[in-house]
């Protein structure tokens, strides 16, 4: 009993110095990007097209790449909405006001798409959050 | 010396609003001599359907055109600057030339890419004229140039409709777009309206895109900048005003000073806060104006004036939600300056971009 109890511990320790663990294929971080960056590319043409909202207006009009969105500064105070919000809550305030449209549920895919192509179009910088 | 006041009244058409009104002091070498001109630019009026219009680019034009009539004394002429309309439609522009039909003052045209792409400018040039032109206007020579012009296969081969050749030039950073130039033929027109001048005319020329390379990445570029500063580097004053770029910018390339003007419609963040931008030639000399609070739907818009005290150019910024702004030209230094804003200890810290 003891003996098969300490070969079970041995493997078990074994298991967890790496040499026999399930490492993350290259397969599968090649699948897991190319999933985000197809969500990604698709929040690029809702950035860019005329009928996320209702009047025509895109994202991108104001917003070339996504530029000064800065999405590494949220979730922060937004003293014109009196309190701290993440960043799908702005994107719905200007969904609402220079789109006219419809707001977007927070795990709309849609949302999703278009808070990945933000924060893509924004790697490499540090997060900040808060920051004014 | 004389001094004259131009009494700057703003906010006429925002009830309920404060009425910001402030007294500017133009200095005159010589009176007589000396105008003003006011600019307006980029106000990208956009068609919904039917008779309907975005609200909020409309309400920039009808606010700056209100404006300018305001100013006292009178603006000798008014300068519009480019990109009236958003897709370059009859209706767009119809619509925008009503509302530009206001101004009490004489309107010179710049052509935009916006008014462009669409039929090439042939409705525009029924509305307001020539592409490009010249005109004196009390011993300053001022040449307006259409600098949105690209090759010929990416307009005439390109694409399967005018629609989406204006769609694909819309969009700022739209990798499909194509750089903007000038072009030989309009080069040598320019070299040929200038031969007849003597170099110490004062020279402003207006373009729409800035004839100087900034960031190909959304057009803040003209491809034969380099062409056209040529033909102009022998004058001895001499200025590009342009607008394009909806911020404010202002530099020197040797003896030729560079101003952008404002948007009406809607402000454009700089090149440098875009993370992913690579390589950027954003004016050296350039105090940012302020990042655009979104939820005031005119800040960081505006207008300006303009006068010609000495030959060269000072450029009064008029912004809706932020002090209003002057870059001169200074004597001294022979660039063009902030007023206030110049001095890295004098900035205020919503100036930071990121």
């Amino acid at each position: 009993m003891n003996a098969t109890k300490s070969s079970t511990l041995a493997v078990m320790l074994l298991a967890a110095t790496g040499a026999f663990a399930d490492e993350f294929t290259a397969a599968d971080e090649q699948r897991w990007m190319q999933e985000f960056m197809t969500v990604q590319q698709e929040g690029r043409k809702l950035w860019t097209s005329p009928e996320l909202g209702t009047n025509g207006v895109a994202c991108a009009q104001c917003h070339p790449n996504a530029a000064n969105t800065h999405p590494e500064t949220y979730p922060k105070f937004q003293k014109q909405l009196g309190k701290v919000v993440a960043l799908w809550e702005m994107v719905n305030w200007c969904l609402r006001n220079p789109l006219q449209g419809k707001p977007l549920a927070a795990d709309d895919p849609k949302m999703t798409a278009l808070l990945s192509y933000a924060t893509y179009e924004r790697r490499g910088v540090k997060l900040e959050p808060g920051k004014h | 010396m004389q001094r004259r006041r131009f009494l700057q009244g703003t906010g006429l058409l925002a009830a309920g609003q404060i009425l910001p009104i402030s007294l500017v002091e133009l200095a005159f070498a010589e009176a007589g001599q000396n105008f003003a001109f006011a600019y307006i630019s980029d106000s990208h009026i956009q068609h919904i359907k039917g008779s309907q219009f975005v609200r909020n680019w409309d309400r920039g034009l009808i606010r700056a055109v209100a404006e300018t009539n305001l100013l006292s004394p009178k603006p000798d002429f008014i300068v519009f600057g480019g990109d009236l309309a958003q897709l370059g439609s009859k209706e767009e522009l119809d619509h925008g030339a009503e509302m530009l039909s206001a101004l009490k003052g004489k309107v010179h045209h710049v052509m935009g890419e916006h008014d462009y792409y669409l039929d090439l400018g042939e409705y525009w040039s029924r509305l307001f004229g020539p592409h490009y032109y010249s005109f004196d206007h009390k011993g300053v020579h001022f040449v307006v140039l259409n600098s949105i012009l690209t090759d010929d296969d990416w307009i005439y081969r390109r694409w399967p409709t005018p629609q989406q050749r204006m769609a694909e030039m819309a969009g700022l950073d739209n990798p499909n777009g194509s750089p903007f130039m000038v072009g030989e033929k309009q080069r040598q027109w320019l070299k040929d309206d200038l031969a007849k001048l003597d170099r110490t005319t004062p020279l402003v020329v207006f373009s729409h895109s800035p004839l100087q390379k900034i960031y190909k990445g959304w057009n803040f570029w003209t491809e034969d900048a380099e062409e056209v500063q040529n033909l102009l580097k022998d004058f001895r004053k001499v200025t590009v005003l342009y607008g394009h770029v909806h911020q404010i910018q202002y530099n020197r390339i040797g003896a030729i000073s560079f101003n952008s003007v404002m948007a009406t419609a809607w402000p454009w963040p700089y090149p440098t806060a875009y993370a992913q931008a690579g390589e950027v030639h954003l004016p050296k000399l350039t105090v940012p104006m302020n990042r655009a609070d979104p939820f005031f739907e005119r800040d960081a818009t505006g207008w300006q004036f303009i006068d010609m005290a000495s030959g060269n150019v000072d450029l009064h910024y008029t912004l809706y939600e932020n002090r209003s702004r002057v870059v001169r030209f200074n004597p001294q230094t022979g660039q063009p300056e902030d007023s206030v804003y110049q001095t890295e200890s004098a900035r205020m810290a919503p100036q930071n971009h990121y």
